[in-house]
């Protein structure tokens, strides 16, 4: 049995693993393009500001993880995959074989259409490739724009923040991450960067980049504002890397449609990670969520499905948490909540705190929060296991931040002695 | 060392909030809580003062144990010059408002002055500033708590408040915390209501990392614990009974009061006592006891957690009050039970239940009810006082009423308020008032036990069992048996009972712990931890300074030899039934020897030598 | 045989000598704000309930984990997290569905229980036995994962 996984990013190499365990013969291999050893993007703020070095980055341990696990991890491009033939070339012009292939692609950032994009100082925030690019030319005291401010623009905030640039962030929504989180949340995070020294704009957008000479460029918003800078930081979103299935018997939308078991409309084909497009366990759609944890599940259900040992999946919960300079906060599910269902709701603006939970009935379907560490996972359990909170909903009605004692109470025998 | 070695200092007149250093000086004079923070109370205040004006303050102190993995080590108390007394009070509260202090970085809150507003404090570890609490004014100390908690959303702040029955003035209210734990006495809560401070809302995350000694800590502590463990008081009898175990022992051997002292000896003892709250009822069959829980870092977990008969006709319309709750201690089931005749435990359980939500005292609540009863029944006080209440003892539904009308500010409220020494005086029975100093008494006769009556009329704060509890000696023979009805050797005995508690209630621990612990148990957890020489003999001798220190206070407040008395009933009125049948209080037997075992004049002063003797 | 920690909340008196007695292990203070079990107060039922990881296998912090921060102890089967990999991104912290692996602030890292090498101190200082490290097959334990996987048909529709 031949595995082939193209891409090393999480999905790929949990995917990897979870072959590798329910298969200890058969041959597993995973292709990336990029140059170093398998990497988490989540890493890469805390690489910004050198809290870890370039292999704090890595999965795994590159030296012997995949060696020990007889995967081999090889470094090309793929050019092109032949799903009758079942193989794929690989830019060296060499190709392989595969039993069943993973497609692991990932996706890419989106380039928002402005002129001057081009120019030598607007980086992306993706690879370490970028990264490297934005320590070069984020230097204290010079001037930054940050454009978007989504996931990915606000994990990297903090690491700007401290390598003592001046900081501008440009957001077309009204808000801060506004896929995450609500206007009252949003609008904590936007006061919470404000406080800090970052220039906020939000319901603005970018009219174009020129080169100011000197190595800076000039930027023209929307609001009408000019602001020179040495660096520009793009972080409009990300789109799937579908391009090598583009002209195949693969189905694609957003992403790559995948089923319940991860597979693809080519029966031997899965797709797994932010290139696919699977079941959402909120609203049983179809979505490309584009999440750190619903790659590494999507890796190990499709994994097991390829080995012929899988289930149906039930749908991977969209959810997020995020480092906003130092104030943190997540979403789960249906944040936003369901028509004719309940919601309760703590805002302390004076001490960025906030706690919004939404129900469906009696169970909870929905939640955010900000300025909580504690006990968050438990809203993916009480959304992703339905719990029927019973007379624990109306508790939590009037207090939104009993979640854990709601949990403990609807699962914990409270005594059985 | 143990101490965080910081006193914020709150300024409700200017509305600052100030770090300064703790006087480590005095720390190894005093060790903490009620010793330190009485002697800074001491030094900073003037005796003399009205303790409802802005010239007194009021101080929450926690132990150098208190955080700490001792067990019981999770006390603060409030020291303050008392509006009930007029001398000076220190009340000790459990629960988990203590140890979050410590943990937030501060042995003790010095408040000061008044706000012109009413105004709560918020305490984040460093962080510590003022807040408007114009919103709060009003409510119980229960929905204060529950609305700050929601304010913050932070379910782990640690909230100590007063509820109503301070704001309106009650001589006796109490500062409640963590909902049902309170620093009872001597009305504490009417001088932080005097100060328009209605909370103190902490949050701690520093932790305590400087045990002086932390092997020797972790042995001496395991070693405490094992020995509440073994011990029959602390191991089984509080945990499973708690502090009501007493009520049928207490009634058994002839030493509990009834209906305002008229009586020694209740014959309802048995339906209001642990043996009850454990007995399955019919409605639902649940017992009243719904389980033990401790106050941190406390192993022996004597609290009691409650319900009342949801079909009671106190709580039957009322869910918010059909849930669990503090339940009863022994006082507070003896002056709600027995002191008012009333031997329904669902009604004293709720009644219990409101003095915890509207934060009063229920020793002094129940026994000032108990002398207006007494006066109802002579004619002395009528419906016209009381609001239209037939106010007789043993009336259950008499007694929920007019509770429930004065927590609320209801008719008769402001008598009510006033304790019952004012009340009488009031109404001109000044010899129905069972108190000494101005406080009620507690639930042991000083008739049936004589101990306990010369630890009344001595005690710093008036009557109280809890400056110096000889029950332990004279009923439950710990450390060793003395006779009930002997006066020999009780001045001894109220003397070292009185300096140990002084020691114990400065350390952060539970004075529940000596049923099972001796010094020698106390003082290695002290010494592991504290730097300094805390021998037991220097323990002993710091509880004799601590208590020294308090008299020096009271007598500079006005206090002499003659307000260490006993009301007449007790000294006259023999008990009429019982095993102690014919006995009275033989005070004035043991007050000189206590005088002279204490190396005080006869005049009950302190000469310059004992001064001296113990550096004051 | 590998122990576990089993919790019975109906003797748990609430006093949080464990919560003392984890975070000195692991912080070298007395600080519950810092204990990584936690014991939850419910006061309308009068009930208390210490609640903590239970090692689950499907190990969702492990398996979120994106620099592999999170590993198993062979010896106990805990799930513990490397500090020196750990990069605080907090992905495990909404991935886990028990709500036991939290970011500290502290330490810019995430903390969840490690079973202490072997030698739980919770269980160490819990004055009543609500707390105990037993062997893995005791029954009671199989009570705990029952209890818990009730509250998660989800992990078992995909653990394969």
């Amino acid at each position: 049995m031949q595995h082939l996984i193209i891409g090393a990013g999480p999905a790929g190499v949990v995917a990897a693993e979870a072959l590798r365990k329910a298969d200890p013969d058969a041959g597993i291999a995973i292709i990336g393009d990029e140059p170093e050893p398998p990497y988490s993007r989540m890493a890469i703020p805390y690489y910004l500001i050198n809290n870890i070095d370039e292999s704090g980055t890595y999965l795994r341990d590159p030296k012997q993880h995949f060696a020990d696990l007889n995967i081999e991890v090889v470094q090309q491009k793929v050019d092109k995959i032949d799903t009758s033939g079942k193989t794929v070339t690989l830019g060296d012009g060499s190709s392989r074989g595969y039993d069943k292939l993973l497609l692991a692609t990932g996706s890419h950032p989106i380039s928002p259409p402005i002129p001057g994009l081009d120019l030598p100082q607007v980086h992306s925030c993706w690879t370490l490739e970028d990264a490297r690019n934005i320590i070069k030319l984020a230097q204290s005291g010079s001037n930054v724009v940050l454009i978007g401010a989504g996931f990915i623009g606000c994990i990297i905030l903090e690491a700007l923040v401290k390598r003592g640039v001046n900081l501008t962030v440009v957001e077309t929504g009204n808000r801060m991450v506004p896929r995450m989180l609500n206007d009252k949340a949003g609008g904590l995070l936007e006061t919470w960067c404000k406080n800090k020294g970052i220039d906020v704009h939000t319901s603005c957008s970018v009219d174009a980049i020129s080169d100011a000479g000197n190595g800076q460029v000039d930027v023209s918003l929307s609001d009408g504002s000019k602001l020179d800078a040495a660096l520009v930081i793009t972080a409009t979103g990300v789109k799937a890397n579908t391009d090598l299935v583009a002209d195949s018997d693969i189905n694609v939308d957003q992403g790559i449609l995948v089923n319940r078991r991860m597979q693809t409309s080519n029966p031997d084909v899965y797709a797994a990670g932010d290139v696919a497009q699977g079941v959402d366990f909120s609203t049983g759609n179809f979505e490309v969520q584009a999440i750190q944890p619903t790659a590494t599940d999507h890796g190990r259900i499709a994994a097991l499905n390829m080995a012929g040992q899988g289930d149906e999946h039930h749908g991977t919960l969209n959810m997020n948490v995020l480092d906003t300079v130092g104030l943190i906060s997540c979403s789960f599910g249906l944040w936003m909540g369901v028509d004719g269902g309940d919601s309760a709701e703590l805002y302390n603006a004076d001490e960025f705190q906030y706690i919004n939970l939404q129900f469906d009935d009696d169970q909870l379907v929905g939640a955010s929060s900000v300025g909580k560490t504690q006990h968050v996972g438990v809203l993916r359990g009480l959304i992703e296991s339905r719990i029927h909170l019973g007379e624990w909903k109306q508790r939590l009605m009037r207090d939104p931040t009993a979640i854990m004692e709601a949990y403990v109470a609807c699962t914990q025998e409270l005594s059985y002695s | 060392m143990s101490w965080t070695r910081k006193i914020l200092r709150v300024d409700l007149s200017k509305g600052s909030c100030k770090s300064e250093p703790l006087n480590m000086e005095w720390a190894k004079l005093y060790l903490g809580q009620r010793g330190l923070a009485s002697k800074y109370l001491s030094e900073e205040v003037d005796p003399k003062c009205d303790a409802l004006g802005p010239d007194n303050k009021m101080i929450m102190a926690t132990g150098p144990l208190t955080g700490t993995m001792a067990s019981t080590g999770g006390r603060y108390s409030v020291i303050t010059k008392g509006p009930l007394t007029g001398a000076i009070a220190c009340s000790n509260s459990g629960g988990f408002f203590g140890a979050e202090l410590k943990y937030a970085g501060w042995d003790m809150i010095i408040f000061e002055g008044k706000s012109d507003k009413p105004v709560y404090l918020l305490v984040q570890d460093d962080k510590a500033e003022l807040r408007s609490a114009e919103h709060l004014w009003g409510k119980t100390a229960w929905a204060t708590d529950d609305s700050i908690h929601a304010t913050h959303q932070d379910p782990q702040m640690r909230v100590a408040c007063i509820g109503r029955t301070a704001e309106n003035g009650c001589l006796y209210a109490a500062i409640m915390n963590d909902r049902h734990r309170a620093a009872g006495r001597s009305g504490v809560g009417t001088v932080m209501a005097s100060k328009n401070l209605k909370a103190v809302a902490v949050r701690g995350t520093q932790g305590i990392g400087n045990v002086d000694d932390a092997e020797a800590f972790a042995s001496a502590t395991n070693d405490g614990k094992a020995v509440l463990a073994e011990n029959a008081v602390t191991g089984q009898g509080l945990p499973a009974y708690g502090t009501q175990v007493l009520m049928n022992v207490i009634n058994g051997v002839g030493g509990l009061p009834a209906r305002n002292m008229r009586d020694v000896g209740f014959e309802g003892a048995e339906h209001i006592s642990a043996e009850a709250m454990a007995e399955p009822r019919k409605s639902d069959g649940k017992p009243n006891l719904t389980t033990n829980g401790a106050c941190f870092g406390c192993t022996i977990a004597c609290g009691r957690i409650s319900t009342v008969d949801p079909t009671h006709f106190s709580v039957k319309d009322k869910p918010q009050y059909q849930g669990s709750s503090g339940g009863l201690e022994y006082e507070a089931a003896w002056s709600l039970g027995a002191d008012t005749g009333i031997d329904d435990l669902d009604a004293i359980t709720y009644v219990n239940f409101l003095c915890n939500e509207d934060g009063m005292d229920p020793i002094s609540y129940g026994a000032t009810v108990a002398a207006a009863m007494e006066m109802f029944e002579d004619g002395v006080i009528t419906t016209k006082e009381t609001g239209g209440i037939e106010l007789r003892f043993g009336d259950a539904k008499a007694f929920v009423a007019l509770t429930e009308q004065f927590v609320s500010g209801g008719a008769f409220s402001a008598d009510l308020g006033m304790g019952s020494k004012r009340l009488t005086e009031k109404y001109g029975k000044p010899d129905l008032s069972m108190t000494v100093k101005g406080q009620e008494f507690p639930a042991y006769d000083p008739r049936g036990i004589q101990g306990i009556g010369l630890n009344y009329a001595t005690s710093n704060r008036g009557a109280c069992h809890l400056r110096g509890y000889t029950i332990a000696s004279e009923v439950l023979g710990i450390p060793v048996k003395t006779e009930l009805n002997d006066t020999d050797g009780k001045a001894e005995l109220v003397k070292a009972f009185q300096d140990a508690t002084a020691l114990v209630d400065s350390a952060g621990l539970c004075i529940f712990t000596t049923f099972a612990w001796g010094m020698d148990n106390i003082a290695p957890q002290i010494d592991a931890a504290c730097e300094g020489d805390w021998s037991v003999e220097n323990c002993l001798e710091t509880g004799e300074r601590i208590w020294n220190m308090e008299r020096l206070f009271n007598e500079a407040a006005g206090f002499t030899a003659d307000d260490d008395k006993l009301p007449k009933r007790l000294l006259e009125e023999a008990i009429k039934h019982g095993p102690t049948k014919g006995q009275v209080s033989r005070l004035g037997e043991m007050l000189p020897k206590y005088y002279e075992a204490r190396g005080w004049t006869a005049d009950g002063k302190i000469p310059d030598e004992t001064r001296q003797r113990l550096s004051l | 045989m590998q122990k576990s920690l089993n919790i019975d909340p109906g003797k748990c008196t609430g006093c949080l000598q464990c919560e003392m007695a984890c975070s000195y292990e692991h912080t070298g203070t007395f600080n519950p704000s810092r204990s990584y079990i936690k014991v939850f107060t419910f006061h309308h039922e009068g009930r208390f309930a210490p609640y903590t990881c239970t090692q689950c296998d499907e190990a969702w912090c492990m398996r979120a984990c994106p620099v592999d921060a999170i590993s198993v102890d062979m010896a106990t089967g805990a799930k513990v997290v490397s500090d020196d990999k750990c990069v605080g991104c907090k992905v495990c912290t909404i991935a886990c569905p028990f709500g036991t692996i939290n970011y500290s602030q502290a330490t810019g890292k995430v903390v969840k229980c490690d079973l202490c090498g072997g030698d739980p101190q919770c269980a160490a200082a819990c004055p009543t036995d609500a707390i105990t490290y037993v062997d893995a097959d005791w029954t009671g334990y199989d009570r705990m994962l029952a209890s818990a996987a009730k509250s998660l048909p989800s992990a078992e529709a995909t653990a394969g």
